[in-house]
């Protein structure tokens, strides 16, 4: 069975672990960088991304999470967590910038206003197939360059057309929530980049 | 059962709420048109909802206090035109915030922006809803406007979170469509002793809901929802989940970052600090340690860390709820 955390400081933590293990994988709070130990994956679950980052950057978390990425552990940050992995942040508010910067995409924050950026749509992920995407306070995905490829596009209401999926090696960022819409195909092909 | 089945539970229950509505309407002939929904579904507000797990929310009355909290790490932050401490001691009737104040908070910080609206006063919370607010507190904070009712929230596109001292009292307000709970406590106290009270007599039910269902006893899962006036199918969804159906923080009196940890211990998803910030003489480094004690309760080594950024001398004083007449007390209003 493969081993999977779930990055646990804030956010939607909860309901990841429970789709993890409805996909039949082992799923594991992460709060402290001695939880990463032995893990097949990564899930950074979206959740307020100021609040995020100055919990990673508390718990000194930025460093241990950039090894374990570098030493070739699937990661998937979904919503917010998405934020996290972006190498360049843009449309920022003040204490929005690159938290991990390890993925070579330019992520829009909230800068979608308000309740606005908060809708369901359907969307086509590669890969994957039609799946129901939870899109909460999400940001998008502006631009993605080097070997960082755009797996599916949303219509951000105000924004037009951007990036809701990339994919970059073994980095895999949503911005959406597929742990709300139960997309359990969505953990399937996270756990298959695990597995492979 | 997961939480998500929860609410997607909810989401059916609503459209189940609306299409009785609708036939009643047709039957009556009046051609009432049904608020429409789909903009802004349930699934979003509770998704919304669920991405504040195990953040902080705090009060605030301006930019300056809103900005704090932010740097702070705080997952949102509540604009009231006194902090409940200051209603207590003020008296008289307590309305939501100045729009005008809510406006500004909006524009200068990018986290969630919730405010409060007197219990009953769907007016209010209309006008937080058009401004654009993200969240809407029905609060016991301010002075309700209806001793009987509660706002129907279902018929809003904006998550609502309410109060609640004991099980059925929750369960009533996610009938009326809350997406999120919180205990009362006794806000405005700087004591936590309520908000342990009202968790642990949450928890309880539960426990005891659930153990009727893992008995077996469905009767007495019927029973506890009639004695209780709550909804047979909301009290079997929690008999099953084993937790509320929604998200659930903790408030009222919490004034430390070992009162965080300890609701956290108790179960809460979350906390929202009211005067305990900013009616202490260190703000800016209690923010901050509540939020680490929120969010790594279970690690013993970051919490001493948390409570040694606040000194006791700088915490705000606290009041006794003992000494508190009963026309004093928040917590009893709005059942």
């Amino acid at each position: 069975m493969v081993r999977v955390g779930v990055l646990s400081l804030q956010g939607s933590f909860l309901e990841h672990v429970e789709m993890l293990r409805e996909v039949g994988a082992e799923a594991v709070a992460v709060r402290r960088a001695a939880d990463l130990g032995g893990l097949d994956g990564l899930v950074v679950p979206g959740g307020e991304p100021t609040a995020l980052a100055s919990l990673v950057r508390a718990r000194g978390l930025e460093d241990s999470i950039r090894e374990l990425v570098g030493s070739g552990v699937p990661t998937m940050g979904t919503g917010a967590g998405s934020v996290l992995l972006a190498k360049r942040v843009v449309g920022a508010g003040r204490a929005e910038r690159a938290v991990l910067g390890l993925m070579d995409v330019a992520i829009v924050g909230s800068a979608l206003g308000r309740r606005a950026s908060s809708f369901v749509a359907e969307l086509d992920l590669e890969g994957v197939g039609r799946v129901r995407a939870a899109f909460l306070r999400s940001p998008a995905i502006a631009e993605a360059w080097g070997s960082a490829r755009v797996l599916a596009y949303a219509d951000y209401p105000g924004l037009g057309r951007l990036g809701a999926a990339a994919l970059q090696g073994s980095l895999l960022a949503l911005t959406f929530h597929p742990e709300l819409t139960r997309e359990r195909r969505v953990y399937g092909f996270f756990l298959s980049m695990v597995k492979r | 059962m997961k939480l998500v089945d929860s609410y997607e539970f909810l989401e059916r229950l609503r459209d189940l709420i609306y299409s009785l509505l609708e036939l009643r309407d047709r039957a009556a002939e009046e051609g009432l048109e049904i608020v429409p929904l789909r903009r802004e579904t349930p699934l979003v507000r509770y998704g919304v909802v669920s991405t504040l797990k195990g953040g902080v929310i705090m009060d605030v009355t301006s930019e300056e206090q809103a900005g704090i909290a932010e740097d702070a790490g705080a997952v949102g932050v509540m604009v009231l035109d006194k902090l409940p401490y200051d209603v207590r001691a003020a008296g008289g009737v307590a309305r939501t915030a100045d729009l005008n104040v809510v406006l500004r908070v909006m524009e200068s910080v990018g986290i969630p922006v919730s405010a409060k609206c007197r219990i009953g006063h769907a007016e209010e919370a209309r006008l937080l809803e058009s401004v654009g607010v993200d969240l809407i507190d029905e609060s016991e904070v301010l002075t309700p406007v209806d001793e009987k009712n509660h706002i129907d929230k279902w018929s809003f596109r904006v998550p609502f979170v309410n109060g609640a001292r004991s099980l059925p009292e929750a369960l009533r307000r996610v009938y009326e469509g809350a997406s999120m709970m919180r205990t009362k406590g006794e806000a405005g106290t700087g004591n936590v002793a309520e908000a342990v009270k009202h968790m642990k007599l949450v928890n309880r039910d539960i426990a005891t809901l659930r153990g009727y269902l893992l008995s077996g006893d469905y009767e007495a899962v019927w029973y506890y929802s009639k004695e209780n006036r709550v909804p047979y199918e909301l009290a079997l969804l929690t008999a099953r989940l084993g937790r509320l159906p929604v998200v659930n923080f903790a408030a009222g009196g919490i004034a430390t970052p070992a009162d965080a940890a300890l609701m956290m211990w108790l179960g809460s998803d979350g906390v929202f600090v009211g005067s305990g910030v900013f009616k202490s003489q260190d703000p800016e480094s209690r923010a901050r340690a509540i939020v680490l004690a929120t969010s790594l309760y279970d690690d013993p080594e970051t919490v001493v860390e948390a409570q040694r950024m606040v000194s006791e001398r700088a915490a705000m004083v606290g009041i006794d709820v003992r000494t508190l007449k009963p026309e004093q007390l928040m917590q009893v209003r709005g059942e």
